[in-house]
């Protein structure tokens, strides 16, 4: 995320990490999380699942904050995240 | 032991699944129809009270998102046409210790069911009250409904809808419930908490959820899901404590969201035992 300046605690601030699952065969392709996504990270897969829709898929690896918010926009119960751990301290 | 190394793990499980029959997921609802957002909203905001589950039960009405009572893993209900709030009332009278809630439609609580509305809301009838409103009649091919906007095309109005619209919020406030509020499927924590807000309330509550049917609204006035997720993120005005009067649904001019109403009023069912069964505390 891009600061006019840098925040005087930026060195203590622990950002969570985050794994996003995807349960493609639930997935009807609305795009929601891929619009709504804070970081970015999904775009529609090439794909088809079972369905004939494009599942989503996270293109950038790592760095999903885990903000939940995938999961609680998509209306077919298809996308969550769950906490990963930092792979390594700073 | 050693494992299988091609074979598929076990498919990951949502957090939700514990409270949806998996068994009949995906549901009806199309690519794009926000009933499945407010429907994980309300199990979220079910799960969020920490009450046993046994505590709950779901009642809905016809319509697209009276769909619900079937998905959701409770005890729960679905009803004729409109009927919605009367079955509730009567759950409510014979096991006034179970938290109902209402879920279902626009054309099913306040067309058919808007007689049924204003009178719980009268007697403050302690259940909450989901509307999902789409704006339209979803299921049986998107007929101009209460809430259909001024102007706006439907298979019956195809010139546009002449008649102003229902103001939901106003209706509500004005029959006597004690909590009102209004969210869109976007603004999706926000109405977790204040669907969670609602159950724990003692009173009738009533929260409006906007919601877009892209397949039977969306389609006939040009506007795919997303469009209507922009107007919901550009054209809404977050002001808790609003007068209802002025949240009619306009997005020339701003839709007005948030929490209204919130207020403590004895309820049915307290005033029913206070009079009538005077010994029950033992």
């Amino acid at each position: 995320m891009a600061f006019w300046r840098v925040p005087l605690d930026t060195q203590e601030i622990q950002v969570t990490l985050g794994t996003v699952c995807i349960i493609d065969d639930r997935c009807k392709g609305c795009g929601y999380c891929i619009e709504f996504c804070p970081k970015d990270i999904l775009q529609f897969s090439e794909k088809f699942n079972r369905k004939g829709y494009h599942p989503p898929i996270v293109t950038k690896e790592g760095e999903c904050v885990n903000c939940h918010y995938c999961e609680i926009i998509c209306p077919e119960f298809a996308i969550f995240s769950v906490e990963s751990e930092p792979a390594e301290t700073k | 032991m050693t494992t299988n190394p091609k074979k598929l793990a076990k498919p990951p499980e949502h957090p939700l699944d514990d409270l949806i029959r998996t068994e009949r997921i995906p549901h009806i609802w199309c690519p794009g129809c926000g009933i499945g957002t407010v429907f994980s909203s309300c199990l979220s905001a079910i799960k969020a009270t920490e009450l046993p589950y046994n505590q709950f039960t779901m009642v809905s009405g016809i319509g697209c998102s009276a769909r619900g009572a079937g998905y959701i893993k409770l005890d729960s209900f679905h009803t004729t046409h409109g009927r919605a709030i009367p079955f509730a009332s009567g759950i409510k009278m014979a096991r006034p210790d179970l938290k109902v809630i209402v879920f279902s439609g626009d054309g099913d609580l306040f067309a058919i069911g808007g007689n049924h509305f204003i009178h719980a809301a009268r007697r403050n009838m302690d259940m909450t009250v989901i509307c999902v409103n789409n704006l339209t009649y979803g299921m049986t091919g998107g007929q101009v409904a209460a809430t259909t906007p001024n102007m706006a095309k439907s298979t019956t109005t195809p010139l546009g809808n002449p008649d102003s619209p229902f103001n939901l919020p106003l209706l509500a406030y004005a029959a006597g419930a004690s909590y009102v509020a209004r969210w869109t499927i976007l603004q999706t924590r926000d109405l977790t908490t204040a669907i969670n807000e609602a159950i724990n309330h003692k009173g009738f509550s009533f929260i409006e959820v906007l919601s877009p049917c892209p397949i039977n609204y969306g389609r006939r006035n040009k506007e795919k899901p997303i469009d209507t997720m922009k107007l919901y993120q550009d054209h809404t005005i977050i002001k808790h404590g609003a007068n209802p009067a002025e949240a009619d649904i306009d997005f020339g001019k701003g839709v007005v969201i948030g929490k209204f109403i919130h207020i403590d009023k004895s309820t049915c069912d307290d005033r029913y035992t206070e009079m009538h069964r005077p010994c029950i505390d033992d």
